[in-house]
């Protein structure tokens, strides 16, 4: 993995490389250079299978980070690429010419995230949420519980120490 | 003679509805010919559909968000909760991901219950789907054994861990208990049964006229489909793929099993039948063996220290696992917090039933779509989480 | 046995004094043209008039011992919708094949609200789904009732801090049998279906006259939640 590593360093912007159980290496690509990075593994160095594209909110440090993960099915190795990109613009190339599903992700990183794929095919149509009204959910300054509470009313609950509760319904004179 | 396809526009087939050639049918949510609560949006032609959007979103309950607000251990009942028919696999993955952070070690006879466990519930879920790929064709009968049968396969959950659908059985550090007494005698009498159920499946179904005049070619998925779409699981050993994470990444004690993958080449809902059916025969092979060499004594928990201020240092991982539709991952990453920063789920039916069925639907009989749905094994609850 | 006192004078539950800032109230201000009428003003223009306009009324009640005995029949062939609105449309599975086998109680799953009188809401009801289901219950043939199982559908249950789902199934549709648990048991739930029984034979399932009488409330509530209503206001 190191080796590929250094081969694709040559091309390509890499930094932070980290490498769990030898097989699952993982490292930040620029943004630019995203879609060319995976076609790149996928044509040349056998990474053809798109396992998932999610995202990752680092709101302190006012980042997306982009994540995805592809694996090879000859040494069964994974490979974990990270974009950082800016969490105020978010905008990324789209990889739905790549894989067929990737549309399918980027739709719903879309709409849970608002980030923007130009180019992806139905990413404006609503996947999950239909009718939504608020912020993109999956955002970490999205607050689901002050939401919930908001607009969903909840059934009263009868709470009970269940000491206090055992000794009321046991012994009633006491 | 004009044509039968439609304009494109923008990459986007335009049908002139207006033209009473074509018709705009929903299948779904409310539908019988749909597993679960998720709909297709089908244009057809006569009978054939030419075009179909799959909607899902119907059973979204935001994980990944509720996730971020509670603890690790408060994140293990609602995991399970992701996959209904096979709930353990999340637990599994979930736990697993923890456990890879924290780079704890787990005693070896938990990693034999948690083996027995998914393949028990590997079991429970075949039986579920073979039902439905049946009812799908209009076979009720087989759908009255199968379920009814894989309640006994639910009697021994109970027993073993005391719920029948949500276990909640592997906790971070191992699994909640060991077996019970005397419930290795049950389970061989059930998997006994499941096997004789099984011949008779083969005579009723697989050898069945009708369903294999209307299984065969339906859905054909090539091999050069596969990285195109992500397919996994099943559906990939169906055309010939012998791609089997137990057996290329092994976990768990499957390295010390004796299995291999079962593959068929047609590539179609027939194929993809039989692979299934040799499956159920795998997985009732792999819990006797689970049950002859599992060691019989020893811990089944390492100890954790206060589970509610637990903190899993800082990192990113991704686990996976073969679940009955393929591959199913959990990306995790920690802040070094108490609360998991982010945990995205891969669920299999994510790619089959939104990217693929869309393609595969197109050509195919409006009566065939319920069948060639649940031929993929789609299950919405994990698409949408 | 769960309290299920609802104050229906009150103000539509969400967003309860708070409606001048909240922009869905006024998307949907006008779909009472009168006491009897209906407006449909969330369709297009065109559309309004395919659908009709009247509000649902209740049933009028015939004299007493004919009324006993249509109960007595209507408690006897309970058929379900089968709509899996959640986790629990699993155990209906189960329920419906040999085991436990609801046909030797009068009951099977129906696969066209047209033809069920008995919506089984099987758990959380996410805010899409909610849309469906009010638009199946009332395409519903009359009598009808509602079994709402786990408990999600009783106070949210697990997902009692998600944004996607609602906390109480009866402030949308009335309910008239709650069973508990997460997953409640194929026993809890015929357990269930034979409480409903017995209220049809005492004459005590009356969501569906509850639905019709309160009918603005029911409706109000709908909208606030349902922020694309693009549906009739009622379907017949």
């Amino acid at each position: 993995m190191e080796q590929l590593y250094n081969n694709l360093s040559l091309q390509f912007e890499l930094n932070d490389f980290m490498l769990r159980h030898g097989t699952q290496a993982s490292f930040i690509a620029k943004r630019e250079q995203l879609v060319s990075l995976l076609t790149n593994l996928r044509d040349i160095h056998g990474y053809t299978h798109l396992v998932m594209v999610t995202c990752v909110d680092w709101l302190e440090d006012k980042l997306f980070q982009l994540t995805y993960i592809v694996h090879n099915h000859h040494d069964q190795s994974d490979i974990i690429v990270k974009v950082l990109i800016d969490r105020d613009m978010p905008e990324m190339d789209s990889i739905h010419h790549l894989w067929e599903q990737g549309r399918v992700f980027q739709r719903e990183l879309h709409e849970m995230f608002g980030i923007s794929f130009p180019g992806s095919p139905g990413q404006d149509e609503p996947m999950i949420l239909e009718g939504w009204q608020g912020p993109p959910p999956m955002r970490r300054d999205f607050d689901t519980k002050e939401y919930c509470e908001a607009n969903y009313s909840n059934r009263e609950r009868d709470s009970r120490e269940p000491e206090e509760h055992m000794q009321r319904k046991l012994y009633p004179e006491d | 003679m004009e044509s039968l396809y439609p304009p494109i526009v923008n990459g986007k087939a335009v049908y002139d509805l207006e033209s009473q050639k074509y018709l705009k049918m929903w299948q779904g949510p409310q539908h019988p010919g749909v597993t679960g609560n998720m709909s297709l949006e089908l244009d057809i032609c006569g009978d054939e559909v030419i075009k179909c959007d799959t909607h899902v979103g119907y059973l979204h309950r935001g994980f990944e968000k509720l996730m971020e607000r509670r603890r690790y251990i408060n994140c293990f009942p609602i995991v399970c909760r992701i996959c209904v028919p096979e709930p353990d696999t999340n637990e599994y993955l979930f736990a697993t991901a923890m456990e890879d952070l924290m780079g704890m070690e787990i005693p070896e006879r938990a990693l034999w219950l948690r083996t027995l466990n998914l393949e028990l519930s590997r079991l429970a879920s075949f039986l579920m789907w073979i039902g439905g790929q049946s009812g799908a064709f209009g076979m009720g009968t087989v759908a009255q054994w199968t379920i009814a049968y894989r309640d006994y396969v639910l009697d021994l959950f109970e027993e073993w861990t005391g719920a029948r659908i949500y276990h909640m059985y592997m906790t971070p550090g191992g699994v909640r208990g060991a077996l019970p007494e005397g419930w290795v005698n049950r389970a061989h009498k059930v998997l006994d049964g499941a096997s004789k159920l099984l011949d008779e499946i083969r005579h009723v179904m697989l050898n069945n006229a009708i369903f294999k005049q209307r299984a065969v070619g339906l859905g054909t998925i090539t091999p050069d489909m596969m990285d195109r779409y992500g397919i996994v699981g099943p559906n990939a050993r169906g055309s010939g793929v012998a791609r089997d994470i137990r057996m290329d990444m092994p976990y768990l004690v499957y390295p010390l099993l004796d299995f291999n993958i079962e593959t068929e080449s047609a590539g179609d809902a027939y194929a993809r039948t039989v692979v299934r059916w040799k499956e159920i025969h795998q997985s009732i092979s792999l819990i006797r063996q689970i049950l002859a060499k599992m060691p019989q004594s020893g811990a089944v928990h390492t100890t954790l220290p206060n589970v509610l201020h637990l903190k899993v240092p800082a990192g990113q991982t991704y686990v996976r696992a073969e679940s009955t539709r393929g591959e199913y991952g959990y990306f995790m990453v920690s802040d070094g917090s108490e609360f998991p920063r982010k945990v995205t789920v891969r669920g299999p039916s994510y790619t089959h039933a939104m990217a693929l069925l869309e393609d595969l639907a197109v050509g195919v009989n409006i009566a065939d779509i319920a069948g060639l749905m649940v031929s993929l094994h789609t299950y919405p609850p994990e698409i949408e989480r | 046995m769960i309290d299920n006192e609802i104050n229906y004078d009150s103000e539509p539950v969400a967003n309860a004094g708070d409606n001048s800032s909240n922009p869905t109230t006024s998307a949907y201000p006008d779909w009472r043209k009168d006491d009897n009428t209906l407006t449909n003003a969330g369709l297009p223009d065109e559309e309004q008039e395919w659908f009709c306009d009247a509000r649902p009324q209740p049933a009028r009640k015939s004299w007493q011992p004919i009324e006993d005995f249509l109960n007595w029949a209507r408690a006897n062939s309970l058929w379900i919708l089968a709509f899996g609105t959640g986790c629990g449309a699993i155990e209906l599975r189960p329920l419906v094949t040999s085991r436990y086998d609801i046909s030797r109680l009068g009951m099977q799953p129906r696969p066209t609200p047209r033809q069920a009188n008995v919506f089984m809401i099987g758990g959380y009801v996410s805010i899409k789904t909610l849309k469906r289901i009010v638009r199946s219950y009332e395409q519903m043939q009359g009598p009808k009732f509602v079994v709402a199982v786990c408990s999600c559908a009783i106070n949210g249950g697990m997902y009692w801090d998600s944004y996607n789902t609602v906390k109480r199934i009866d402030e949308y549709i009335p309910v008239d049998v709650y069973v508990t648990g997460c997953m409640p048991r194929p026993e809890a739930v015929l357990a269930g279906f034979t409480k409903l029984k017995e209220l049809i034979k005492a004459g005590k399932a009356e969501g569906q006259n509850l639905y019709a009488e309160k009918f603005d409330w029911y409706k109000e509530n709908q909208k606030k939640v349902i922020k694309d209503w693009n549906m009739p206001d009622y379907n017949w």
